[in-house]
């Protein structure tokens, strides 16, 4: 049953991508009938779930032995909880509806059939990451996802821009694997064993010390997947891909896994010194802040989105490392709902502007694109945090913790998601209010000239007002006001409850009200600001050159990477080919040389060998005489 | 009779099956004395055998008969062929199997 998750989108990417041409005409069709029949096989193990008591409710499926050498095991087993089956409903969920739309989104696309089967691949891919019951097959999935985004980043790959982008997701994300990869041969020196209940078991009784370099190590695979700083670029570049991938990829799913990597790995983080945890929450509260301060400054409608994701996934590792696990989970689910939407969004947005990306040539297309503009304002609505759509909820529940763990922290935390709300709001009002701008640059559109923007397909639209009511209750899942409404909380209880941090006593939770008003408050000084300055023009914008060049990140890291970098990586390579291969071909030149002079003796005369030979002999005789035979 | 004589005898054959084989050129020469020095290892064997009264000597000078007269075969197949393809039984002539 289990397997059969994975297996559909499996079959249907073999399918595609082994049919070839053949499947154009319906191959889209069967990649969603896939990913839909997924879902609804995920649906109904969850209520099968739901009917059963807390302890029951853990399956493992064994499928068989991987690889077996000695003490070296590893099984190919599956195993569904209450964690994974919450990804399992989110990726083929989200994923079906996201199908859906890339119907609509790639219906001029010829390629369309290519795009379908990366699409399943990826959702196969994403569910044996969540499925898998050791690290080592949680890596294949890992590296599983890696791939289907590369490939779909890479997708117009007739555009060397996009090459480029696909190239450089697949190198950054492989820093982040050396730490995945670093962290099982930890395991395995020390545990001997990669399986999640075996290291679970384990790192009870492990050193301190080895359990923290296992979850530094783990961190920075997570760091690398979920695009938090300083491997957060690749998820900017990846914006290149078709905007149905953005939304599945790098806003809903796959950059959470470093979310679930973490909560999985929760015992380790919380055997591990207190200074761990302490890192995550820095590395997320920086990386929320630098991601939502460039964000106010850019044009493109995707790239605000993408660096409004990594100032999300910036949150969800502030409150891991806060210990606030379930809040994380929660706000990865209700961002997996507003932030598809918007991407899926500025993908209708996109589509009706005949591939217009930037922001400063819009405006006005609410009369133009109704539902997209309602659906739209929906998400937005949800992510600046204004109550009650589902992102204040998760949003205040991680400020919570964080108030509860680090002062300092929770005003970072405020500060970004002031800075959340300007600019949404900015984008809001850049693309659907104001003056209508799309012809103002007419020239640059060559062959559309004139042109009014339209709405989008119905097929579009359909799982824009799915997430949209999504965005709206989603928050319903675990509301603040009393225990018995976590319903989150006390579903996830078997896998966090140890690790979570326990807040019950503390000033923040007996004062949460306080601390709501004060999320309310800063949420609309937010908005207000953004509408005092975009709608109104009473203050000049600040959009300078250093935000918009994302503080020239990219820039420094190329001169860093190519400057002392390069002298670097050419020092090693000559001290590789210089000295390490000098050596190994030293001895082989030394070898052959003796074999040069040595052979000189076979000269071909029989004559020559008889007479070495009676010389020998007469030599070993005068030995034995000389010794005596005994 | 002195049994040494026999030995003395033997090794003289030998030592005269060296010589031929390391110093004459034609192959059917040095084949002859690699015969030569078989023949005085068997005369000492059968020597030896008398000497002791046992008959271990006389089973090893079968052995080595059969063994001569195989490779007699061979070895006159082998220098027969070279002959026809080199028009010469020189074997200083055949020294191509070298560095």
């Amino acid at each position: 049953m289990i397997a059969a998750l994975i297996g559909l989108p499996l079959l249907g990417a073999t399918v595609l991508l082994l049919g070839g041409r053949r499947t154009n005409a319906w191959g889209h069709f069967l990649a969603v009938a896939m990913s839909a029949a997924s879902f609804v096989l995920g649906a109904f193990l969850f209520i099968q779930m739901v009917g059963k008591s807390e302890e029951e409710r853990e399956v493992g499926q064994h499928l068989f032995d991987w690889i077996s050498v000695g003490a070296f095991q590893i099984p190919f087993g599956l195993h569904l909880d209450q964690l994974s089956i919450v990804f399992v409903l989110l990726i083929t969920g989200v994923g079906t509806l996201i199908h859906i739309y890339s119907i609509g989104y790639m219906e001029h696309d010829p390629n369309r059939r290519r795009f379908f089967a990366y699409l399943n691949l990826f959702v196969a891919a994403m569910l044996l990451l969540v499925l898998a019951d050791n690290y080592f097959l949680l890596y294949v999935g890992w590296e599983g996802v890696g791939l289907a985004s590369y490939l779909l980043i890479s997708f117009y790959q007739q555009k060397p821009s996009a090459a480029t982008a696909g190239k450089k997701a697949f190198i950054v994300n492989r820093v982040g694997d050396v730490g995945l990869s670093l962290a099982i041969m930890l395991m395995f020196v020390t545990f001997g064993t990669v399986t999640f209940e075996g290291v679970d078991a384990a790192v009870a009784s492990g050193s301190s010390s080895t359990v923290t370099w296992i979850g530094l190590a783990l961190l920075l695979a997570a760091c690398g997947k979920s695009a938090q700083f300083p491997l957060q670029s690749w998820l900017l570049d990846a914006m290149e891909g078709p905007t149905p991938v953005s939304a599945l990829i790098h806003a809903a799913t796959m950059v959470t896994s470093g979310v679930f990597l973490m909560t999985r790995m929760s015992p380790v983080l919380h055997a591990s010194y207190e200074f761990a945890p302490t890192i995550i929450a820095v590395v997320g509260a920086a990386t929320a802040l630098y991601a939502a301060t460039v964000a106010v400054a850019q044009n493109d409608i995707k790239k605000v989105l993408a660096y409004s994701t990594v100032s999300q996934l910036g949150y969800m590792f502030l409150a891991i490392g806060s210990g606030a696990y379930v809040a994380a989970i929660f706000h990865m689910i209700t961002h997996a709902f507003f932030k598809a939407l918007l991407f899926l969004g500025s993908g209708s947005v996109i589509h009706g502007m005949h591939h217009e990306q930037d922001m400063r040539r819009m405006g006005a297309l609410r009369k133009l694109m109704p539902v997209t503009a309602i659906t739209f304002i929906i998400g937005w609505l949800a992510i600046a945090g204004v109550p009650p759509f589902a992102g204040f909820w998760s949003k205040d529940e991680i400020l919570l913790y964080v108030y509860a763990n680090n002062r300092f922290l929770y005003v970072v935390g405020l500060v970004t998601a002031l800075l959340t709300a300007y600019y949404m709001t900015r984008q809001v009002i850049m693309v659907f209010y104001g003056k209508a701008k799309w012809n103002d640059h007419a020239s640059d559109h060559g062959a559309h000239g004139d042109f009014t923007p339209h709405e989008s397909p119905k097929i579009m639209l359909f799982p824009l007002v799915v997430l949209a009511f999504l965005s709206v209750v989603g928050g319903a899942m675990q509301l603040p006001f009393t225990k018995k409404l976590h319903f989150l909380e006390h579903w996830l209880a078997p896998i966090t409850e140890e690790s979570e941090a326990h807040i019950g006593e503390t000033w923040a939770y007996h004062n949460k009200y306080i601390l709501l008003g004060v999320a309310v408050v800063v949420a609309t000084v937010g908005i207000l600001a953004a509408f005092a300055v975009y709608a109104k023009g009473k203050f000049k914008a600040i959009e300078p050159k250093v935000l918009e060049q994302a503080w020239y990140y990219d820039a420094g890291a190329s001169k860093l990477v190519g400057g002392p970098g390069a002298a670097l990586f050419n020092g090693i390579a000559w001290v590789d080919a210089h000295i390490v291969d000098g050596a190994v071909n030293g001895t082989a030149t030394l070898v052959r040389n003796i074999g040069g002079t040595v052979r000189k003796a076979q000269t071909g005369f029989v004559r020559s060998y008889a007479a070495l030979m009676a010389i020998g002999f007469v030599a070993v005789l005068a030995w034995f005489i000389y010794r005596g035979v005994a | 009779m002195n049994p040494n004589n026999y030995l003395i005898l033997a090794a003289i054959l030998f030592t005269i099956g060296v010589y031929g084989v390391l110093v004459r050129r034609n192959a059917i020469i040095v084949f002859m004395s690699v015969e030569l020095m078989l023949n005085a290892a068997n005369l000492a064997f059968v020597a030896a055998a008398r000497n002791t009264g046992t008959l271990d000597g006389l089973v090893v000078a079968f052995f080595v008969m059969v063994v001569a007269a195989a490779e007699v075969v061979v070895g006159l197949a082998i220098i027969v062929t070279i002959f026809r393809t080199r028009r010469s039984a020189s074997i200083d002539e055949a020294s191509l199997m070298k560095y």
